[in-house]
Formats: structure tokens, C-alpha cells, sequence
């Protein structure tokens, strides 16, 4: 296993830039998550440390070797792609052995590691099979466990939960934590998802238009995201931001709420709104109130409640979850 | 309309068509049945079916030797194109480089040219290298056409198998070489053999080129052969030995094409099915 540092790392297609100068330091065994909305570039990161894309500018190491000019099968890392890129006409088994076969593994090593990777996955009765004859899930597991049987420093995920149902992709997603914990191994995993990115990070790294907003535990980001771009991606339903000058603050630029940290009073409280809609999702409510000149907030409430469409509710922010942000987005210590 | 009367029209024309497709194939079947005597007369049905017109080709001219070396030629003609084809389909339609388009389309303008217009300048060609009058003449002739069609209908192919499956094999240590044998190869099956056999065809029918570039019968491919049949005296046109030729040499095609018929058809829907 191995530690994975990047150095002012640039990606530029013809004069197009589209990765503007990446550092950030993997801590071996660490799981890490590269999180931000489509386009950002994170898949783009994650194929420069697979070295499927060339580094046009800064240094890239794993485990302390500079790999910018290594291919990738010599880097020690082993990839699950979105779609899983099976090899159609192989059985399971020779998808899942092909590396080793390229890298002229004895025989009887390949055939023990192979069911050693098919038992943990449960592949095992599937071994002879083509991937056209498996479910989602199954291809799925054929194509972690090409990557495990590698045996790599570095395990790169891209994406690999987002061709999943729903349901399959919560049991994965609890697989792959699992995984983690057993494999011990250093992880990357892209995904625009922000609660896969929480569940299953050791840290986060948020990502906009080509650059690192904030790199930090899921709590830190929830608790202290850096500027508003993060604050308004993590979290769901998003965090309310309100313009300082219009509630009277002089201090910074904008506040941020998260829904959750607003209560709800029918009687008193610093600011009134109209709910325009409410969302009764069993275990939690959420309500959307126009409040005039405040703008629209949400306002996320534990357990059932009754509060309708119409219904004029006063609410109050919890002093010390309120986030301030300067001018330029930035957040100021509180 | 009532659905008997369109029922009856659609089978009319069903058996019009095959009567438009089939009938010539049959009459030259009956043709080279018949003893030389009776061709002139218009009949529809062998009447006394003789093999004589078979054994003639076979026994007074050399159509053996033809036949050998017209699969000499188609078969290299075949393998070399597919060869060449797929890895240039694999540069054109995977690997990003200047002028791509451009090469492309120089690929396709080659085909453009009628073969009388290069005739004589493979004339050339041919003999610089040494060719003329052997195999390789056609060989490297018939690569003129068979080539770029290849190269175009691999390179579609090409581009429509998923990327992520080329860079798994990277990742999983393969070399372009490897991809394209073991990963590649496999997928493109169906598409290789149908390109393959229209290029054995094109190969196998081709006429110009084997006329200029020949002059011994011995060295001459079937479509020539048959062109220089000639009967007994300078007015006499064998056209029983010419029919029986004919159909002699259109059985390999008619047995490959039935052979292939399975992956012939799963290459026509392979991009329908989703891996």
C-alpha cells in the first residue's frame, strides 16, 4: 500500500486548460473521495493518477516514486470504470485473471488468487459465466475483482455505483466500505454523489471547475465548509444563504443556514415566511417559506409535523450554526 | 382490398423476384448441362444432362491451375487486407493525431479511382517490383480496392466499441498489440468476416487487373481463364465450357457465404445488444 501525492498537477487540452494546478497529499490506507458537479474535472484527476491521461504540468507520486511518465500497469494501481468494462467475450474468470495472464503469473497463482477473489465477492458459482449473462450488481463485483487480484498499491473508482438501482447501490456502497476496511488499501473514488462521498470517505476532496475548494473529514466539511461553494454542496437539502445587509448584519457578506439548524416557532422568532411548499418524507419534513425580501429558505424538521401550504411560520437560526462568508466567498472563523 | 387477393399479390412478387434474382444462375447451370450441340436452342429444362462440358475444362485447359491460383490470390489478398485493416482501424479510430480526417478520406478517394485510370500505372509498379506474370501482381493490385473499404468498415467498428474496455486493458498491462489481438479481434469478429469475404469476393471476380498483369494461362486467375476459353475452331464460342466454368468457380463463394451465414448475420446486429 502507498501514499499518492500530488504536485501543482495541470491538464491541458490544446491551449484549453482544464486542471489549473492540483496539490493534495493521499495518505496511505486512506479512503479518499473526489466530490463536484459534472464537469469539474475530478474523473479528469483520477486519469491522470491512473495515467490514462498525460500530466501536462507538475509532478505525480506513489509510494514516493515519480510516475508522471510510467503507463499505468506499471504504476500499482488497478481501476473500476462506470461501466465496468468487462471484456464481453471472456468468461468471469478470464476477466478477472487477465492482468495476471499479461504480467506471466505462474499458473496455479493466478487460478488460487482468482478463487481467492471470487470467494470474498461471491463469484464464485459465476466463474464460467460471460458478463452478458450477470446482473448490474454482479458485473460490478467482476470488475472489483479484477482490480483486487492485482493486488494494487492504489485502488481508482470512478463513478462505480451510479449504473446501480438504488437499492443495489446502498448494499454496495456498504460492500465497498467493507471492502475498504478488509483490503486496508489505499482508495480514490470519484462520484458526484456527496452521500456516497460521505459515507464512505476518510476525507473529501471537493472539486470546482478544475481546482480543490476544501479537503477535509465529512464533518469538517459539514461543519466548516471553507467558502460557499462548499457550503452549498454539501448537505441536502442545500444550506440557505441569505444577504447579510437585508437581516442587518454588518459583520460579513452573506450567512449561510443549513436547513436543519433553523427552528420553527408558530408564534415568535427573527424572521416570518409563508410556506409555498412542504415535503412530508416521514422521518423528516421539509418546508419551503418565502420570506419576502430574505428570499426563499428551507427549513429541514425532525419527525412529522403538520405545518401545510399557506401556513405563516416565524423562524429562528441556532446562533452558533450560523456560517458567515466576506465578499469573496470565503468563510470567516466563527 | 380483401387479405387473400393481397396475400396472392405479395407471394406474385416474391416469386417474381426470385425468378429475376435466380433465373440467370439457373439457365447457366442447365447451360453448361447441356452437349455443345443443343445451346443454341432456347430451352428451358436440361432435357439429357451430359458432364461432358466439367470434364473438358478440367482435362484440355488448365482451370485447375486457375482455380488454384485465384484462391492464392483472394486468400492473401483476404488475410493481407484484414491484417492491414484492423490495425490501421485501430490507429484511425482510436488514437487522436493530426490529419486523421484527412488520411481518412485519402483512404476512401483511392477507391474512387476506376481501375483503368491506375492501370497503367500499376503497370509500372508491378513490374519495377518484379511481378509481372506471378501471383503477387494481383496480389498487390487487388489490395488497391479490397484495402480501403476494409480500413473504412473496421475503422466504423473500431469507434464503436467502448473506450473504457481498451483502457481496462491498459490499465490491466496490455499493449496495443495485445488489445488489438485479444481483446479486439474477438469483439470484431463478425465485422472481419463480413469485410473478409467481400474482399475474397472482390478479390476472386477481379478481371482488369489479372488480364494486364498476366500473359502465361498458367498464371492467369479464374475470371481470365474463363475469358480465354476458346472452342475448336476461331468462330466457335464454347459457351457450355464457359457455363460450366462459370458455376464451377461460384460454388466456393455460395459454400463460404453459407459458412459464414451465422456470423454474417450477428455482425449486422452486433452494436444492437448492449455489452
Amino acid at each position: 500500500m502507498a501514499n499518492v501525492q500530488l504536485r501543482g498537477i495541470r491538464k491541458a487540452y490544446g491551449s484549453f486548460e482544464t486542471i489549473h494546478g492540483v496539490d493534495l497529499d493521499i495518505v496511505d490506507r486512506d479512503f479518499v473521495v473526489l466530490v463536484g458537479p459534472s464537469g469539474c474535472g475530478k474523473s479528469t484527476i483520477l486519469r491522470l493518477i491512473a495515467g490514462l491521461e498525460d500530466i501536462t504540468a507538475g509532478d505525480m507520486f506513489i509510494d514516493g516514486k515519480r510516475v508522471n511518465a510510467d503507463p499505468p500497469s506499471k504504476r500499482g494501481i488497478a481501476m473500476v470504470f462506470q461501466s465496468y468494462a468487462l471484456y464481453p467475450h471472456m468468461s468471469v474468470r478470464d476477466n478477472i485473471s487477465f492482468g495476471l495472464d499479461l504480467a506471466k503469473v505462474p499458473k496455479e497463482r493466478i487460478a488460487a488468487k482468482v478463487a481467492e477473489a471470487a470467494r470474498q465477492l461471491e463469484l464464485t458459482p459465476l466463474l464460467d459465466r460471460l458478463p452478458r449473462q450477470l446482473s448490474g450488481g454482479q458485473r460490478q463485483r467482476v470488475a472489483i475483482g479484477r482490480a483486487i487480484v492485482r493486488d494494487p498499491k492504489v485502488f481508482l473508482f470512478d463513478e462505480p455505483l451510479s449504473n446501480l438501482d438504488a437499492g443495489l447501490r446502498v448494499q454496495t456502497r456498504l460492500e465497498l466500505a467493507k471492502l475498504h476496511r478488509d483490503m486496508k488499501a489505499t482508495t480514490v473514488y470519484v462520484t458526484h454523489d456527496q452521500v456516497e462521498a460521505m459515507t464512505l470517505a476518510d476525507r473529501i476532496v471537493v472539486i470546482n471547475a478544475g481546482q480543490i475548494e476544501q479537503i477535509g473529514t465529512p464533518m469538517e466539511l459539514y461543519n466548516r465548509p471553507a467558502n460557499l461553494f462548499v457550503a452549498g454542496f454539501i448537505g441536502s437539502p442545500r444550506m440557505n444563504f441569505i444577504e447579510a445587509a437585508r437581516i442587518g448584519e454588518t459583520s460579513c457578506a452573506t450567512i449561510g443556514v443549513r436547513p436543519e439548524h433553523i427552528n420553527v416557532s408558530a408564534e415568535s422568532g427573527r424572521w416570518q415566511g409563508t410556506v409555498i411548499h412542504a415535503e412530508h418524507l416521514g422521518a423528516d419534513t421539509n418546508l419551503y417559506l418565502d420570506c419576502g425580501d430574505k428570499g426563499l429558505l428551507t427549513v429541514r424538521l425532525f419527525g412529522e409535523q403538520r405545518y401545510g401550504t399557506g401556513d405563516v411560520l416565524h423562524l429562528s437560526p441556532v446562533e452558533d450554526a450560523v456560517h458567515r462568508f466576506n465578499a469573496e466567498g470565503r468563510a470567516i472563523g466563527r | 382490398m380483401p387479405k387473400s387477393v393481397k396475400t396472392g399479390l405479395f407471394w406474385l412478387l416474391v416469386v417474381a423476384i426470385c425468378l429475376y434474382a435466380l433465373f440467370p444462375f439457373y439457365y447457366a447451370i442447365i447451360t453448361s448441362l447441356r452437349p455443345p450441340a443443343d445451346i443454341f436452342t432456347v430451352n428451358y429444362f436440361p432435357g439429357k444432362p451430359t458432364t461432358d462440358n466439367y470434364v473438358g475444362i478440367f482435362k484440355e485447359q488448365n482451370f485447375a491451375v486457375n482455380i488454384f491460383n485465384s484462391l492464392l490470390v483472394s486468400g492473401a489478398v483476404t488475410l493481407i487486407s484484414l491484417g492491414l485493416g484492423v490495425t490501421a482501424a485501430y490507429a484511425l479510430g482510436r488514437i487522436q493525431f493530426a490529419g486523421r480526417g484527412l488520411l481518412l478520406t485519402t483512404i476512401l478517394s483511392v477507391s474512387m479511382f476506376p481501375q483503368v485510370a491506375v492501370l497503367s500505372g500499376m503497370y509500372e509498379l508491378v513490374r519495377v517490383m518484379g511481378l509481372y506474370n506471378t501471383p503477387g501482381a494481383m496480389i498487390f493490385s487487388d489490395l488497391l480496392f479490397t484495402l480501403p473499404f476494409t480500413v473504412w468498415v473496421l475503422t466504423t467498428f473500431v469507434k464503436g466499441l467502448p473506450k473504457e474496455i481498451e483502457e481496462a486493458a491498459i490499465v490491466d498491462g496490455a499493449t496495443p498489440l495485445i488489445i488489438i489481438r485479444r481483446v479486439f479481434l474477438p469483439l470484431l469478429a463478425p465485422a472481419m468476416v463480413t469485410t473478409g469475404l467481400l474482399a475474397f469476393i472482390g478479390a476472386w471476380n477481379e478481371f482488369l487487373f489479372a488480364l494486364t498483369f498476366t500473359i502465361d494461362s498458367n498464371e492467369r486467375t479464374v475470371p481470365v481463364a474463363i475469358a480465354f476459353i476458346s472452342g475448336a475452331t476461331k468462330y466457335d464460342l464454347p459457351w457450355g465450357r464457359i457455363m460450366a466454368a462459370s458455376v464451377t468457380v461460384t460454388l466456393p463463394l455460395i459454400v463460404l457465404v453459407l459458412i459464414f451465414q451465422r456470423k454474417i448475420v450477428a455482425g449486422l446486429t452486433a452494436g444492437a445488444v448492449k455489452g
